[in-house]
């Protein structure tokens, strides 16, 4: 499936990834002949198949509602700006 | 406002209610609101590269109770899927929520309106985790910061179809929303402080029309009130721009408490695409037939249960009961102090709605936390029943209960001296005098002006410093005046 | 005294025992052997220091007659996409250059309960996004076997210090083969669990259904004493098994009489093996069969698909599991100072290399709207095929055989220009990971030519029966000695 240059920038922003101009021409090559290539699972009739969507058949487990001292802050120590108890980010308006 | 201008509005509501558990949906941090910033947080919730979620049993329980006194389908097997965006607040650049089978689905609730009651659908109840607070005013202009401690608390979100046609109608539901997560102890309803919180779709259309108009939907609503300010005002902006000939945009709009108007989110609005799918990292929540059947069973109290009995076996008046069931603390209340007097529920239903709720008003725990026990208001009430003390005294009494100078209704009566004298000789001594004294009064009386009686007994039972039943008083003057 | 470096985990824990040996000692050597093979460039953070204390609290316990069992002592490595507490965690990003982890993996706990001492964290590509090394922000990863070529990927800094005598025995994780590729390039003996086998909890995720974590060591009997330590129920990942542990070392001796060994017509068929390595494989199969196994024909007929499946699927997670990495909470933060929309942009744009941003874009577009039926549900279909394929071959067999690759480790930059062929060289690999069976490489012979290669041997196993491959691993490595091959120092001479 060919894939086109806007298309490659539209989901650039999605994952918000920054890409030059070289690299969204290589992109879109790339996703293209990717796309090309999974092309061949079409031709497999999966209308009766339920999708795996894991590797695991249980039921997920689940925890008692029991607190845990939290470390709290500690695990904020890579923050790469924190004003206070505040992680700081660029203003942003609502 | 359901037949405006020739147009009708229609309103669904998203309600995201915060569940009252101790611990986090996927971790074991406290849900506790008020904490210094960031210090609920651990590597889970706040999205540390190889953290794991595990979900909280307490959160699936309440939501499958709430799913349960709506009338829900309980989805025995429910996924959790992740929705994709990027935002400060949100740790992981998703949102562990449910999408193509939540939880709960196909409930209703029944709203009542000037006496109309009208059912609303609720389309789905669902599970998800909450995201961090994005704060805006801090010591540096140019920059936004952001607390954790919320991010996993876990939320119902639940979704009504588009069935209201009025703001009216949008709060009232909420009312009975909220009144039911309380009864479940599932939810303490504090829309300040964002436990309960409100989103809103709104559309217009002519009346007549089946098609929807284009909807916009109403964020950032927090109380009642602003629901129903923020609900009329979008209605208004809408049937204006519709009846200029103009297109309703569909936007989000927020609701601003001090322009008191709701005006597009100034965000760059981007084309949301959030990308559901499954989560790899938890497996299918299944609620087996066991657990199931046991929450079926343990089912609570619920408000349509104290309105019918109020309403239906009680027979109080309409207000007393819509309080007594909106305000879950003072039902109880009200129960409590009944079950002390069980011949009288008006006469307690009415103290409780004036005297307990003005005592209690502001009170942190409400009704709970009143000074005057409930048993003790229901012997006070009792007093006045069997004629020991009148209203008045009664009331007084309340107030020495109310400031804790006394607990025992019947002592405090007594050292206030408000028994009433049970003195027929003394009565009637007082009507006699009074009635030769107030010439002017009882001729009026006579001429057919009969309200004058009031003040008649007023003058005997000041003569008798109130300490007698006015009841008894108006009978007596009654009786020798219409002789 | 064999060199040290040329020791097993099996044999170094036997003279421990004895007191042959001292943990520093042994540690000391791997921490020499990892400055004199620099050039292989598979670490990323040599843990020197630390490593020399835990192994003198190791000397401790032994003195004291608490030693606590056959890895207290034994020099490890760490895939470094796998965290321990206040040692940097990279995953081989830019992105997560300076990120220090806040606590233990799971299997990392449990390796230090059993008392092994923690020497290094390893080189990977980026995120575990790669079959080569050369996707690794801190440069590509060498094959100790020639330097010119690769170590395979994503685990290619864990093969290549075993292979090399850097530690005697490493954690890894398998997404797509990135276990038991780099094991087979390297000549080192790799398993890939069955998914829930080994938690998750701290591994820095790639794609969340197919990720686990596994040992790689110099024999499968090494392999079976790093699994009795890593392996089991951790109530912190949802996904892990519920499951009792066997002792996994007691199967290694266990033989082959009667064990149903199956070889996939489609692997052999679509791979385009090189001559050298079905050769080796066959030669392998051979010995099992010599050894009692009962060899059969099986088919596992949606092999060709799963190459497709896997990328959808394993990109589209993954576009969800990198989203994390945003610069707001940990991790290295580009601010252009065009506020919050900018800073976004450039730090993903800028922390993340090519191949990363390929699969995330490749992900984000699958599951994009109006695309997700097509793309990502019809592959979780195709995924239920793929599972159901090994599930009707286990009906007729006990274990199945066959390469890992089709080639000997390839040179460093032969695959780099087209993304797509090198995803293809995972073909044998990647329905492992699909069906949610177990997989393990072995040794199982080298290639013809100056520089030989190794080539391995792949044995897949049903769900949580990972004895039956250590069973067959094991007497393989009893009847050859291919395990026993070193590399040539320099990455240049004979072996």
């Amino acid at each position: 499936m060919a894939i086109g240059s806007e298309q490659v920038l539209h989901i650039a922003a999605l994952a918000r990834l920054e890409l030059g101009a070289a690299e969204i021409a290589e992109m879109q090559r790339d996703l293209g002949a990717i796309l090309d290539y999974v092309e061949q699972l079409r031709g497999l009739d999966v209308a009766d198949v339920e999708p795996m969507t894991h590797a695991a058949t249980l039921a997920t487990p689940l925890r008692d509602d029991a607190v845990v001292t939290p470390p709290g802050a500690a695990a904020l120590a890579n923050a790469p700006a924190r004003a206070g108890d505040l992680v700081a980010v660029p203003r942003f308006l609502e | 406002m359901n037949d405006h201008r020739g147009f009708e509005s229609v309103i669904g509501l998203e309600v995201h209610a915060q569940l009252l558990t101790r611990s986090k949906i996927f971790c074991g941090c406290p849900t506790a609101f008020g904490a210094t910033p960031n210090s609920h947080v651990c590597p889970v919730c706040l999205g540390h590269p190889g953290a794991l979620p595990v979900l909280n049993r307490a959160a699936v329980e309440h939501a499958v109770r709430f799913g349960l006194a709506i009338g829900c389908r309980i989805n025995q097997r429910s996924v959790f899927a992740r929705k994709n965006y990027f935002y400060p607040d949100l740790p992981k650049g998703y949102q562990i929520s449910q999408f193509d089978r939540p939880l709960c689905e196909h409930g209703q609730l029944v709203v009542d309106v000037d006496g109309q009651p009208r059912p609303i659908g609720i389309i789905r109840v669902h599970l998800e985790e909450d995201a961090g607070k994005n704060l805006h005013q801090g010591s540096d202009p140019s920059r936004s910061y952001v607390d954790y401690n919320r991010a996993g608390v876990p939320l119902a979100e639940i979704v009504s179809a588009p069935d209201l046609r009025s703001p009216a109608e949008a709060v009232a539901y909420l009312r009975e929303l909220r009144a039911i997560l309380i009864y479940l102890e599932s939810c303490d309803g504090n829309m300040q402080e964002g436990s309960f919180r409100c989103d809103a779709n709104v559309s217009v259309r002519p009346v007549g029309q089946s098609a929807l108009g284009t909807r916009t939907e109403l964020k950032n609503i927090n109380s009642f009130k602003f629901v129903a300010q923020a609900l009329e005002h979008e209605i208004e902006r809408q049937i204006d721009v519709l009846a200029d000939g103009g297109q309703v945009e569909q936007e989000t709009r927020l609701w601003d408490e001090e322009a008191h108007r709701t005006r597009p989110m100034r965000g760059k609005e981007e084309s949301h695409d959030y990308r559901y799918f499954p989560d790899p990292d938890l497996l299918p929540l299944v609620v087996d037939d066991g657990w199931l059947e046991r929450l079926r069973r343990e089912r609570p109290l619920l408000p349509a249960d104290r309105r019918a009995r109020l309403q239906g076996e009680l027979g109080l008046p309409a207000p007393d009961v819509a309080m007594l069931v909106e305000d879950k603390a003072l039902g109880d209340y009200f129960e409590a102090a009944l079950s002390r007097c069980p011949g009288n529920p008006r006469a307690v239903a009415n103290w409780v709605v004036n005297d307990v709720q003005a005592l209690v008003k502001n009170a942190v725990g409400g009704a709970a936390a009143c000074p005057v026990a409930p048993d003790a208001l229901g012997a006070l009430i009792g007093l006045v029943d069997a004629g020991v003390v009148a209203s008045a005294g009664a009331r007084q009494v309340f107030f020495e209960l109310a400031a804790g100078r006394a607990s025992d209704p019947a002592v405090a009566a007594r050292a206030l001296g408000v028994e009433l004298v049970d003195d027929s000789a003394a009565l009637a001594a007082a009507v006699d005098q009074v009635i030769a004294s107030s010439g002017a009064e009882v001729d009026k009386y006579r001429a057919g002006k009969k309200q004058v009686i009031g003040y008649l007994v007023g003058q005997v039972l000041r003569r008798l410093g109130g300490k007698v039943d006015p009841k008894q008083v108006n009978e007596l003057l009654r009786r020798r005046l219409d002789a | 005294m064999t060199s040290l470096d040329d020791l097993s985990l099996t044999e170094a824990a036997a003279l421990l025992e004895r007191r042959a040996l001292t943990s520093r000692e042994l540690t000391a050597a791997c921490l020499a052997r990892a400055e004199q093979r620099r050039s292989l460039n598979s670490v990323i953070a040599l843990l020197a220091d630390r490593a020399m204390v835990e192994a003198e609290d190791s000397d401790r316990r032994r003195a004291a007659g608490a030693a606590r069992g056959p890895l207290d002592g034994i020099p490890l490595g760490v895939k470094d996409n796998i965290l321990l507490a206040g040692v940097p965690a990279t995953a081989g990003s830019n992105i997560l250059r300076r990120h220090v982890a806040a606590y233990d993996a799971t299997a990392v706990e449990r390796l230090r309960r059993a008392g092994a001492v923690l020497l290094a964290k390893l080189n990977l590509d980026e995120f575990g996004m790669g079959s080569s090394n050369e996707n690794s922000a801190f440069g590509p990863c060498r094959n100790p076997w020639d330097e010119s070529r690769t170590p395979g990927g994503s685990s290619g800094g864990a093969a290549a210090a075993v292979a090399a005598g850097l530690c005697l025995g490493c954690l890894g994780t398998d997404t797509g083969g990135s276990i038991r590729q780099p094991a087979a390039f390297c000549g080192v003996s790799g398993l890939r669990p069955t998914y829930g086998r080994v938690s998750r909890y701290g591994v820095i995720a790639f794609a969340s259904s197919l990720d686990q974590v596994g040992p790689l060591g110099r024999s499968a009997g090494d392999v079976a004493l790093l699994m009795n330590a890593i392996a089991g129920h951790d109530p912190r990942d949802s996904t892990s098994a519920p499951r009792p542990v066997p002792d996994f070392a007691a199967a290694i001796g266990r033989g082959v009489r009667g064990l149903r060994v199956g070889l996939p017509r489609e692997y052999f068929e679509l791979g385009g093996c090189t001559a050298d390595v079905a050769a080796a494989v066959r030669d392998a199969i051979a010995v099992l069969e010599a050894a009692g196994a009962r060899v059969s024909e099986i088919a596992l007929p949606h092999t060709r698909y799963a190459i497709a499946c896997y990328y959808l699927i394993a990109t589209a997670e993954a576009s969800s599991n990198l989203a994390r990495y945003d610069g707001v909470r940990y991790g290295d933060r580009v601010d252009p100072g065009r506020g919050l929309a900018e800073l976004y942009l450039a730090t993903r744009g800028q922390g993340f290399g090519a191949e990363v941003k390929r699969r995330i874009l490749l992900g984000t577009f699958v599951l994009s709207a109006g695309y997700y039926d097509a793309y990502y549900r019809r592959a979780q279909q195709v995924r239920t095929l793929i599972s159901r394929d090994f599930e009707q071959a286990f009906a007729a067999v006990d274990v199945i055989a066959a390469p890992i690759a089709p080639t000997p480790a390839f040179a460093l930059g032969e695959k780099t220009a087209d993304p797509l062929t090198m995803y293809l060289s995972d073909i044998f690999t990647i329905s492992v990971n699909l069906g949610g069976v177990c997989g393990m490489s072995v040794p199982c012979g080298l290639s013809a030519g100056p520089r030989p290669l190794p080539i391995g041997l792949q044995l897949i196993g049903r769900p949580f029966d990972e004895e039956s491959v250590l069973a067959a691993a094991g007497a393989l490595q009893e009847a050859t000695d291919w395990h026993r091959r070193r590399p040539p120092e320099g990455g240049s001479g004979r072996p």
